[in-house]
This record gives C-alpha cells, structure tokens and sequence, in this order.
C-alpha cells in the first residue's frame, strides 16, 4: 500500500518557539489514523499546517500528498494550489459545529457553496446534492433541514451537517479534529459510527485528532500519540493498547479515572440525620412567548421537575445527564442561588429564611465550578481569592491569621509555598488549568463546608490531570468526611467517585439508586444508552 | 498519594494592571505621547511664571516687590495714578531700569488678558520681537492666549471626563448587576434623556444663566455619561454570570462588596481604553462650543474663541494656523495614548514570554 500522504520532519513554530517539533508520520489511502495528545501537544496544529491553514506559523519539512494532480508537498505548494486542495482532496471537520457553520446562512446553501466552488455544479443539481449528502449523513427529512439555520439543528445534527460538507467532494484525506468532543455521550457513538460507515463507503483515509482513548479503540486502525510537539509512540491500536512503549502512553491510557472511595453500601449506617434534603424540588425559568400574549405574562420553561433525592454525611451523590438536562439548575438550587419550588433542606433548614441564616448555610455548602479560567478573578491575588471566605464569615480574624489558614487550605490541596515562591501573592494567570481547579478546591474549603457541590471539576482538564483532580477529591472526602454533590456528564467520572447515582433527562430524574445498581443493570433506556456509550 | 501539584519556577508575580503598563510602556509612541502631555499640562498649570504682565520680582530703590502676588499703585514706581501698575508702560519700564532697578520678567510678557496698547502695527498684528505669535484683534498677545487656552481646555476635559466616568460607570453598574427590571426602567431612561436637543438646551442655559465654565460643565456632564454606561452594563452583564461571581455567592459574599471587589475590577477595561478618547472628544466640544459662542464666559481665553477669530480675520494668519497647530498637537498626543492604551489592555495580545504550556 502506497502512503497518501507522507509527512517528514514537520516543524511548526509560533514567534520562534517549536510547537510541533519534527514528527514523522504516514498515512496510507483508506486508513484511519488516530493523533493522540493532551491539550498543548502540538495535534491540532498539525493538522492544519497540513492545509495551510495554521495562520503565523512558520512550517518546516516536508508532506507529500499522492492528490489528483500527482503527488505534491503541502507545506511548499503556493496558496492558489492548496485552495484547490482544500475540500476537494483535503477537507476538515472541526471540534465545534455551531462556530464551524455560519449563522446566517441556511446550512443547506453552505453545502452547495461547496459544491459550486469546487465542482461547478449548476442551481439545480446542487440543491438535489445536498439533499442526497445530507440524507446519507442520516439527518432525518434532509429535504427540510437543509433550508434550516444551524441554530435550528441539533448539536448532533450540526456535526452531521458539517460532515456532509466536508464529503461534498469526495475527498481523499479527512482531517477529524475532536470530532465528538462538544457532543453529548449518546451522540458521540452514533457521530463515530457514521464516520466510520462513510469512511467504508467513499474508501477515504481519516485523520483523527482525539484526547479520547475510548473513540481511539473504537475507531482507528492505527494510533500515534503526541506529547510536547514530539511523537512519542506509533503502531496499530491492539499493538499500542496491549503493550504500550512508552511511558507517555502508559500514563495516558491508565488515565482513566480509578475508584478510590471509602466503601459504603447502601444499607451502610450513617450517622445524623441527613445533609441535604430535596423533595419535589423543580426550577422554572421564565421565557418569552411570541405574539401578542407575550407582552402580557412570560411562558415557563421546566428545568428541573419534581427532584427528591436526599445526601447523607461522608457519601458522594452523582447527578449524570446530557447537556440541557438540568443538573447545572439542580446545583445552583442546591447552593441556594437559583430560586426554586417545592422542599430542599440543608441541614434542616430551608433557603431563603433571611439573609443571617442564608449566610450560616452557606457555610456548610460550597462549590466548584467546571471551568477553572472563569472561576477565579483573574485580577485578584490567591490570598484574596482564597482568603475571601474568611472574610465574609470571620472577619474579626486577622490578617496574619488569615494567611495562615489560607495557607494551610492551599498545602491541603497541594498546592505549597516551596513550590510557588511568593504563593500567595500570586495571580491565577500563572497557574495551569489543574492547579486553578486545586485553588478552586481550597477557596471553597477554607470555610469548613460539610457538603461541596461540584459541577463538573474535571470537563475542562486533560485526562491525566482529571484523575490527579479526583484524587485529590477522593481524599479530601475520606479525610474530612466531606459529602459530594457531584454533577457531571461522564460516567467514567461517576464510577470513580459516586457513593449514589441520579441519572436525569430533560429535567426529570429517571433513575436513581446507588451506582453499582444503577449503571451495572440500568433498567431506563436512556441509562443504557449512556452506560453503552462507554463501554 | 501524589497530592502535589508539579514544581514550577517562575518569576515574581505581576498583577494584570501591571502586565497591561509593561504593554503600554513597549509601545513607545504611545508612552511618549503621555509622559509629553503631562509634562505640558503640568507645566501650563504654572503658566503664570512663564507668560504674565508682571514681572516676578521686582527691585527698586533699595526695596523688593512682588508683584505677581501683591498689586502695588503706579505712585510706588514714581508714576502719577494710584491705580495699580502697568508694567508694559514704556514709562515704568524707564523706571526700573534705571540705576540699582532691576525687575525680572517671565519669558514672555503679556497675561492672557493683557492688552497691548504699545504695539507697533494695528490689530491684529503679526508675529513681532514683543508678541512673538502676533496678537489677536483685540490686541491681546496670542501666546499668552494659547498658554492659558490650552489650560482651560486640559483641565475642563479633565474634570469633565471624571465626571462623566463615574456617573456613567454608576449606572452601568447598577443597570448590568441587578438587571431584569432595574435594566430596563433605566434603558429607557437613557433612550429619552439621551433624544434630548444637548445643543438647543445648551442655547437656552445659557440665556437664562450667566455663562461660566461650571454650568458648562454641569451641563455637559448630564449628557456626557451615556456612551459609557453601556459599555459598562455589557461588561457587568458578561462578568456577573461568570463562575467567580457565583462563587463569591455561594460564599455569601454581598452584592456591595461582589461589585466592588469582582465585577467592578474585572469590567474597567472599556473605561480605561477610552479615557483618552473622551479626554480629547471633551476638548473638542468646548473649543466647537466657544467656536459658536456658547462657551466660556468671554474674555475666558479659549482655543474655540480664538478660532473663530481666526475665521474672522482669515488674512491674519498667525492666530488661525498656531489654534490650529496647539489643537492638532493635543489632540494627537491623546488619540496616540488611546491607540497604545487600547492595544495594552487588548485581552488577545498576550506578553513577551509564551503563554504558559497547560500541563500538571
């Protein structure tokens, strides 16, 4: 087999700094090539200095791509050439379909565009190609939804849509980046196999750029895996995962988060009574209606409906779902910020009974947000971010004491004066994403909260990072007798960490029991969807 | 347990507000621009030393006098009135020149009021060894007008600026933060206040009251917060969402300190870009308003009134070109700050050194 495309010493640096640092790799016409990495190893840039597209970046070595017009060298070829590659033999699909589309335009007449440009289709023929594209993507009713706006798809059928543009010409080379990463689990599986049947069908090779180890097994051939710029192990998928070389890729694929919490069965005693209470608890949010009965009262829109779930001391309860299914609303009603009907107790005491009492709750609940770049003011000092806590409910301590305990709640998340001179008077732009959500943890700690809420800690974070996170919290459980509220879209995640499970969908939680139980033998079918999405 | 976070050595901590000046000062146009603005406004603040019709000290027949703080009758130098002195009296002038007299006079001798009734052409006269700008057609010399001009304008701006800054950034804050009704209420306020004729009502003013530099003010100050107090609800709307406003709720911090302690620092970027763009667009209004005659008191001097001075007496070129010169070279120096200041508190450019690599 002949390689299709060829790449030798790629170098790309940015304002003289290497990011990818001369890898070699080959792709061969058919084949599914899987480039692994963690965020910053240089994967996504490669591949689109592989279409010129890597704006002011200075691109050395060579990639010889067997196209149409016989074999040429991507990084050498004068913009005008690489226009006509791009789309007809090369073309791209992007991590995020809703930014990769244009807002304005029907998505339908964004196909076509294609289509005209690069094989100067007439009206008609293209508007009958379109359908045909989409319809083969799977879209249901392709004939209506390629006059629809991409806000009016859903994210599944947007990456569809995005799919079928790239196909629009059949091209030779598929270039995948984070394919299904801003999808939801259900849909991740359905996208992957799609572009694996049409993978079969057009006999075109795939490059696919992934942090995920689960797609990688699912989907590719052959898998190369990327760290700092520098290719650190190639081969076949079974060769790779059954022997990995090295250690890079160890740790990569021993990422997955482990369990590591104490043991309690359901029937377990706990001791007092229960931390948090929720009966029937349902959010609604106001939203408009159209016409003339929208000038004069608001619709309602259900986020959250009919909750009732209960947190016992030291016990960790996981709330999974897919985006839109109202677990976010369920936090920010369990931390008393988002108004809420029906009974929820902390402690024996419900929200909003005055602001003294609101603030003694507080005390007892806290939270950790899923992104660590917007959940820490980036213009205030890790003392003062830290240390706010204590301002808010012992402001009569002073200032030194203060920095003792906000030193002492920032050693407990691993985060230590020896490591970080001047820790304290640091700004949190010059922390990584894993030790902003460790600052997170200790800012949220250092009021001695008995329940922590934490809204997906680890979705933003590289996977190996994710499972330093988990530790972290793990331990941080076993030692303080913490309860978690733990809201997340990944069932890796609640295997690792939940005592107890509450799967919800669409606002309605539609099964619950503890996590052995629930995602072992899933009785609602939406659970198993979600529990076979991994596996 | 591996607990720990990696080691990593990095320099001392800067805040983002020294960053963004780190930015500032690379763009040396920029930072040019505003070390030579202040210098010039910090020098006009003492205009009087070096443009005035007075002499600093002055010494005669064996005593000293001051005159720039104490007004002496003409009879103290041997002149015949009791009225207070006329230093540019080619007869005084004898006087303290004469033996043991000395007097020592700023660098250019005439007031921004100061008639020449000695010079040697009609008025408006041309650029001269005495008025080294000409004078305008009242006889006043144009250098002193200018000097004291450009004062005026600078600090009006200044203090027009302030105000407008902290009533719009006010309302911005309390439109953003509480939102839902208090929002709208205001939105709409804003959309009537700001329909009102500014011009027309500026007429009217001033027929009723007498024209002085603080009602202008007042004035202006009532329509000048609008522009900003959007850009400042954007930023509070954006920023009150954000995760570290929630967790400062969950905290239990108040709305008052949340404000003032996360929001408000997080959403002054826009203000900050654009003071110097307001600081020149409020020296714009006064000089367009003195050009019409709805400005400054008269006699105040004012780069407007010179203008139209200029406009008047198109063939005295002297006063029309130097306005426009001291215009041009202010309005620049401000709009060059604002470009450098824009780009130093642009979130995308990032520091010299790259942005750190995402790893444990």
């Amino acid at each position: 087999m002949t390689a299709l495309l060829e790449v030798r010493g790629l170098r790309v640096a940015f304002g003289g700094i290497d990011v990818v640092k001369g890898i070699d790799f080959s792709i061969a016409s058919g084949e599914k090539l899987a480039l692994v990495g963690e965020s910053g190893s240089g994967k996504t840039v490669t591949a689109l200095s592989l279409l010129g597209l890597a704006t002011n970046a200075h691109c050395r070595g060579t990639a010889r791509f067997a196209g149409n017009a016989g074999s040429v060298d991507l990084l050498g070829l004068p913009e005008p050439d690489l226009r006509t590659i791009r789309g007809r033999d090369i073309a791209m699909i992007f991590q995020e379909p809703m930014t990769a589309l244009n807002p304005l335009f029907p998505v339908g007449n964004q196909i076509a565009e294609v289509l005209q440009l690069k094989q100067g289709l007439d009206k008609h023929a293209c508007a009958k190609a379109v359908v045909d594209l989409l319809a083969s993507t799977g879209i249901p009713e392709p004939a209506r939804r390629a006059q629809a706006l991409p806000h009016q798809l859903s994210g599944g059928q947007r990456q569809r849509a995005m799919i079928a543009m790239a196909l629009a010409c059949k091209p030779k080379l598929l270039l995948a980046d984070e394919p299904t990463t801003a999808l939801d689990v259900t849909v991740r599986a359905q996208i992957l196999e799609l572009l694996a049947d049409l993978q079969r069908e057009y006999g075109m090779a795939v490059l696919m750029i992934t942090h995920d180890l689960n797609l990688v097994r699912k989907f590719a051939d052959r898998l190369a895996v990327m760290e700092n710029g520098i290719l650190v192990e190639h081969g076949t998928v079974q060769a790779v995962f059954a022997s990995p070389q090295h250690a890079y890729t160890r740790k990569l694929i021993d990422s997955r988060p482990k369990r590591d919490v104490a043991d309690l069965g359901p029937e377990a005693p706990t001791e007092g009574p229960p931390l948090l209470q929720a009966s029937d608890v349902s959010v609604t949010y106001p939203v408009p209606i159209p016409g003339l009965r929208g000038w004069f009262r608001k619709g309602a829109f259900v986020a959250v409906k009919g909750a009732t779930f209960t947190i016992t001391p030291g016990r960790t309860l996981g709330v999974i779902g897919e985006s839109g299914s109202g677990k976010s609303t369920l936090a920010l009603a369990a931390l008393g910020l988002q108004p809420y009907g029906g009974n929820l107790q902390v402690n024996g005491q419900p929200w909003g009974r005055g602001k003294l009492s609101d603030k003694a709750l507080r005390r007892s609940v806290q939270v950790v947000f899923q992104d660590p770049f917007s959940s820490l003011s980036p213009r205030m000092t890790v003392e003062e971010i830290v240390g706010e806590g204590l301002l808010v409910h012992q402001s009569s301590m002073s200032r030194a004491e203060r920095q003792q305990r906000v030193l002492r709640a920032l050693a407990e998340v691993g985060l230590e004066e020896h490591q970080f001179p001047n820790l304290l008077s640091r700004y949190p732009h010059e922390f990584s994403g894993g030790q902003r959500q460790r600052l997170a943890v200790a800012r949220a700690l250092i009021v001695e909260p008995t329940l922590l809420v934490l809204d997906e800690p680890t979705s933003a974070l590289d996977v190996t990072i994710q499972q330093q996170v988990l530790r972290l919290l793990q331990g941080l459980q076993r030692e303080r007798q913490l309860s978690y509220l733990l809201i997340t879209h990944d069932v890796d995640v609640i295997r690792a960490m939940a005592h107890d499970v509450l799967v919800m969908k669409d606002g309605e939680i539609v099964e619950s029991g503890p996590v052995a139980q629930v995602l072992d033998a899933p009785r609602h079918p939406y659970t198993q969807a979600l529990v076979a999405s991994v596996t | 347990m591996n607990l720990r976070a990696d080691v990593t050595v990095r320099p001392p901590s800067r805040s983002p507000a020294r960053r963004a000046w780190a930015r500032f000062r690379r763009n040396r146009l920029g930072y040019w621009s505003l070390v030579a603005f202040c210098t010039i406004a910090i020098l006009s603040l003492f205009a009087e030393l070096f443009s005035n019709d007075r002499p600093l000290v002055v010494r005669y027949e064996g005593s000293y006098y001051f005159p720039m703080v104490q007004d002496y009758p003409e009879t103290t130098f041997g002149g015949d009135f009791l009225t207070a002195t006329d230093y540019l009296d080619p007869f005084i002038r004898e006087r303290l020149a004469q033996d043991g007299n000395w007097a020592i006079f700023p660098l250019n001798r005439y007031g921004p009021k100061t008639l020449n009734y000695f010079a040697a052409s009609p008025n408006p006269s041309a650029p001269t060894s005495e008025n080294w700008l000409g004078t305008d057609d009242r006889g006043r010399d144009l250098l002193a007008q200018l000097i004291y001009g450009f004062r005026v304008s600078v600090f009006f701006a200044l203090a027009l600026t302030v105000t407008g800054v902290v009533l719009g950034v006010l309302a911005g804050a309390l439109q953003g933060f509480f939102g839902g009704k208090t929002d709208l209420a205001f939105q709409r306020f804003i959309e009537v206040w700001g329909a009102m004729p500014e011009l027309y009502l500026l007429i009217i003013f001033s027929a009723i009251f007498a024209p002085s530099l603080a009602l202008l003010l007042v004035l202006l100050s009532l329509f000048g917060w609008m522009g900003l107090s959007d850009y400042v609800r954007a930023e509070f709307l954006r920023n009150r969402q954000l995760d570290y406003v929630r967790a400062a709720r969950a905290l239990g911090v108040g709305n008052w300190q949340i404000i003032m302690r996360h929001i408000l620092p997080n959403s002054l970027t826009p203000v900050v870009t654009f003071l110097p763009f307001r600081m020149s667009g409020a020296i714009l209004a006064l000089t367009s308003l003195d050009f019409l005659g709805l400005g400054v008191p008269p006699g105040t001097p004012s780069l407007g009134e010179l203008l139209s001075q200029g406009k008047n007496n198109i063939d005295a070129w002297w006063i029309s070109l130097s306005t426009f010169a001291v215009l041009v070279m202010t309005l620049l120096l401000l709009t060059f700050m604002g470009d450098a200041l824009r780009d130093a508190l642009d979130p995308r450019k990032v520091d010299q050194a790259p942005a750190p690599e995402t790893q444990p």
